[in-house]
């Protein structure tokens, strides 16, 4: 029998390229955040780039964060408003580059936030320059012979800093890819949730997306090329459990 | 008369009383007394201190506790606030108030722990990226800062702006008798993020961006209009007028009675807003008296950057063919026998106007 297919009333909009991951973490977020009963009482701390078009994809309060500094903007939520879902969500660039510092701090005093990062290993709104995610080898804007790893430094990988050397509630990485990926990464979002709803402190989870537009590849491709090369350098599953 | 007090911890507590729920912050000298006291104070109160990793960080803490229509505190010193300006830049495009202390220290980079008056230009045109103003108050006294600190909330909510509390190293160090304010409720304000979107957002993709700045605009040309503040002595017969705010204004309330004891007509304009600048004290005077013969600027940084102000607005009332001194005195709090001897100097031509 056929199943009704329903929309989160949470969902609006989604402006991204076709192809691109964000929209998948968006509807998985909305869906979480209406199953947990979130609906009216969620403030989200959205990061620049991409991130920006949660503007118009999301119907929650949100506030437009400086570049990379959107977990410090959602610790001032969550010291204002106690009974407030506060989550931040940001590209890599914006988590993992510029905003390395306020992520990394946030972790540290183990805010009881929820921080989403999608990582398509690329600054995706400025045209796909290299960014710390970006693979060894990558030909980008910004690393037109391919990312030398000897002068960049190797690609960064913020959860299992976080994971492993700091003590956040949860930590988990995903990816966009197919069905079976896209269902576990629903239980990472909802996990990170439910982490915050109970106070059990910081939690993370990545999202390893294509960027078709960026990568010069058709989506399909995009997402195939995800799967093949991107997915088997960054570990998938859950870095730190909850309760652990 | 109320008891001694600390000026960094009398502002602090005079915040306190305001109703902040939050003060984050990152220590630097001299401010740094302002978090250490709201450390253990916000504690016994049941509010929040947060020791922020950086700055920058802080004011945007700072900014998710304004978003939420939750009065917040959060002091620093130049290099720091020159950190937070990105901060300052994106809560004046959401209309996000909050009052911000800035305890001035000399210079430029790491500058030094003086006290000084080097930031006014930074201060009184935004500071950072857009077009945008904060109102800047500027107390010379302990009592002076706690009343200013206690209103500017107030003021803040009243324009969703911005509110800067100058003082500096001077200002902040010294002790001083002071009575404090009552306690005021802790408050929510309508407009504040509570969950729900009640406010949708606009397409960020079709702004009218001529309608937005004009909006805004608004807000700044009633500012001008009704936060212009100042003292002012002895001006109507005056032949010079000093212009002194802060510490410097407080020393020539001083030096201007001493000389008029002694036969000089001097009278002083002392700004307590920076921005908006005092324009309404210089069409008063242009009134009463139109044969003023100079204006004289008394600060504490290079080049005297507040002169620039005196001579924009001198000119827009009618007093554009006065000339303009600024007595520039680096740092510190300037004494009263080199001003006098300053002064002297200015009435013999050897120190010529800068406008």
């Amino acid at each position: 029998m056929a199943q009704e297919r329903r929309v989160p009333a949470l969902y609006n909009q989604a402006k991204f390229c076709g192809g691109c991951g964000h929209g998948v973490l968006v509807r998985l977020i909305c869906e979480c955040l209406e199953e947990l009963g979130q609906q009216k009482k969620t403030i989200c701390a959205a990061g620049v780039g991409c991130s920006c078009h949660l503007k118009t994809a999301i119907n929650v309060d949100l506030i437009q964060s400086p570049h990379g500094r959107a977990a410090a903007v959602a610790t001032g939520v969550r010291r204002a408003e106690k009974d407030m879902f506060v989550f931040t969500y940001q590209g890599d660039g914006d988590a993992y580059n510029i905003g390395l510092a306020e992520t990394l701090n946030a972790a540290y005093r183990r805010e009881n936030i929820c921080v989403f990062v999608v990582n398509n290993a690329n600054f995706g709104m400025t045209g796909g320059q290299m960014s710390w995610t970006t693979l060894p080898g990558q030909i980008t804007a910004t690393s037109p012979h391919g990312r030398d790893c000897a002068r960049t430094g190797d690609p960064i990988q913020v959860p299992e800093m976080i994971a492993f050397g700091l003590k956040p509630a949860y930590v988990a990485r995903g990816a966009v890819t197919t069905p079976a990926e896209i269902n576990k990464l629903k239980s990472y979002v909802r996990n990170a949730m439910e982490a915050q709803l109970n106070g059990e402190g910081y939690s993370l989870v990545e999202v390893l997306s294509a960027c078709p537009t960026n990568w010069g590849m058709t989506p399909a491709k995009a997402v195939r090329h995800l799967a093949e090369k991107v997915v088997p350098y960054y570990q998938l599953g859950e870095l730190k459990k909850r309760g652990e | 008369m109320g008891d001694m007090i600390k000026g960094n911890i009398a502002v602090a507590e005079a915040a306190v009383r305001a109703g902040i729920e939050v003060y984050a912050g990152y220590p630097i000298t001299p401010s740094t007394e302002v978090m250490e006291y709201l450390s253990g104070r916000m504690e016994e109160l049941g509010r929040t201190f947060i020791q922020a990793e950086s700055e920058l960080a802080a004011i945007n803490m700072v900014m998710g506790v304004s978003a939420c229509g939750r009065r917040v505190l959060t002091a620093s010193s130049g290099p720091g606030i020159s950190l937070k300006q990105e901060g300052i830049s994106y809560m004046n495009q959401m209309n996000f108030p909050c009052v911000i202390l800035n305890v001035v220290r000399w210079g430029n980079g790491l500058g030094s722990l003086d006290g000084s008056q080097t930031d006014y230009l930074r201060e009184t045109r935004g500071g950072g990226n857009g077009d945008y103003r904060n109102i800047i108050l500027c107390p010379s006294t302990v009592q002076e800062s706690v009343d200013l600190m206690y209103e500017a909330y107030d003021i803040g909510e009243k324009y969703r702006c911005i509110v800067e509390v100058m003082t500096d190293s001077g200002l902040g160090q010294m002790m001083e008798p002071c009575e404090m304010p009552p306690f005021r409720e802790l408050k929510k304000c309508d407009w504040g993020l509570d969950g729900i979107y009640k406010v949708k957002r606009p397409d960020f993709l079709n702004r009218n961006i001529p309608a937005e700045s004009e909006t805004y605009m608004k807000k700044v040309r009633a500012m001008r209009e009704a936060e212009q503040r100042w003292a002012s002595v002895d001006v109507n017969d005056a032949e010079y007028v000093f212009v002194a705010f802060g510490l410097c204004g407080r020393v020539m309330e001083g030096l201007v009675d001493e000389l008029r004891r002694k036969g000089e007509k001097v009278g002083l304009i002392r700004p307590i807003t920076a921005w908006p600048f005092p324009e309404k004290a210089f069409a008063a005077l242009k009134a009463e008296n139109p044969d003023v013969k100079g204006f004289i600027t008394v600060e504490t940084n290079g080049e005297g950057q507040m002169a620039e102000d005196v001579a924009i607005y001198t000119r827009k009332h009618g007093l554009g063919n006065v000339p303009v001194y600024a007595l520039a005195y680096a740092c510190g709090v300037p004494k009263d026998a080199v001003v006098t001897a300053d002064f002297a100097k200015i009435k013999s031509g050897q120190i010529r106007e800068v406008f």
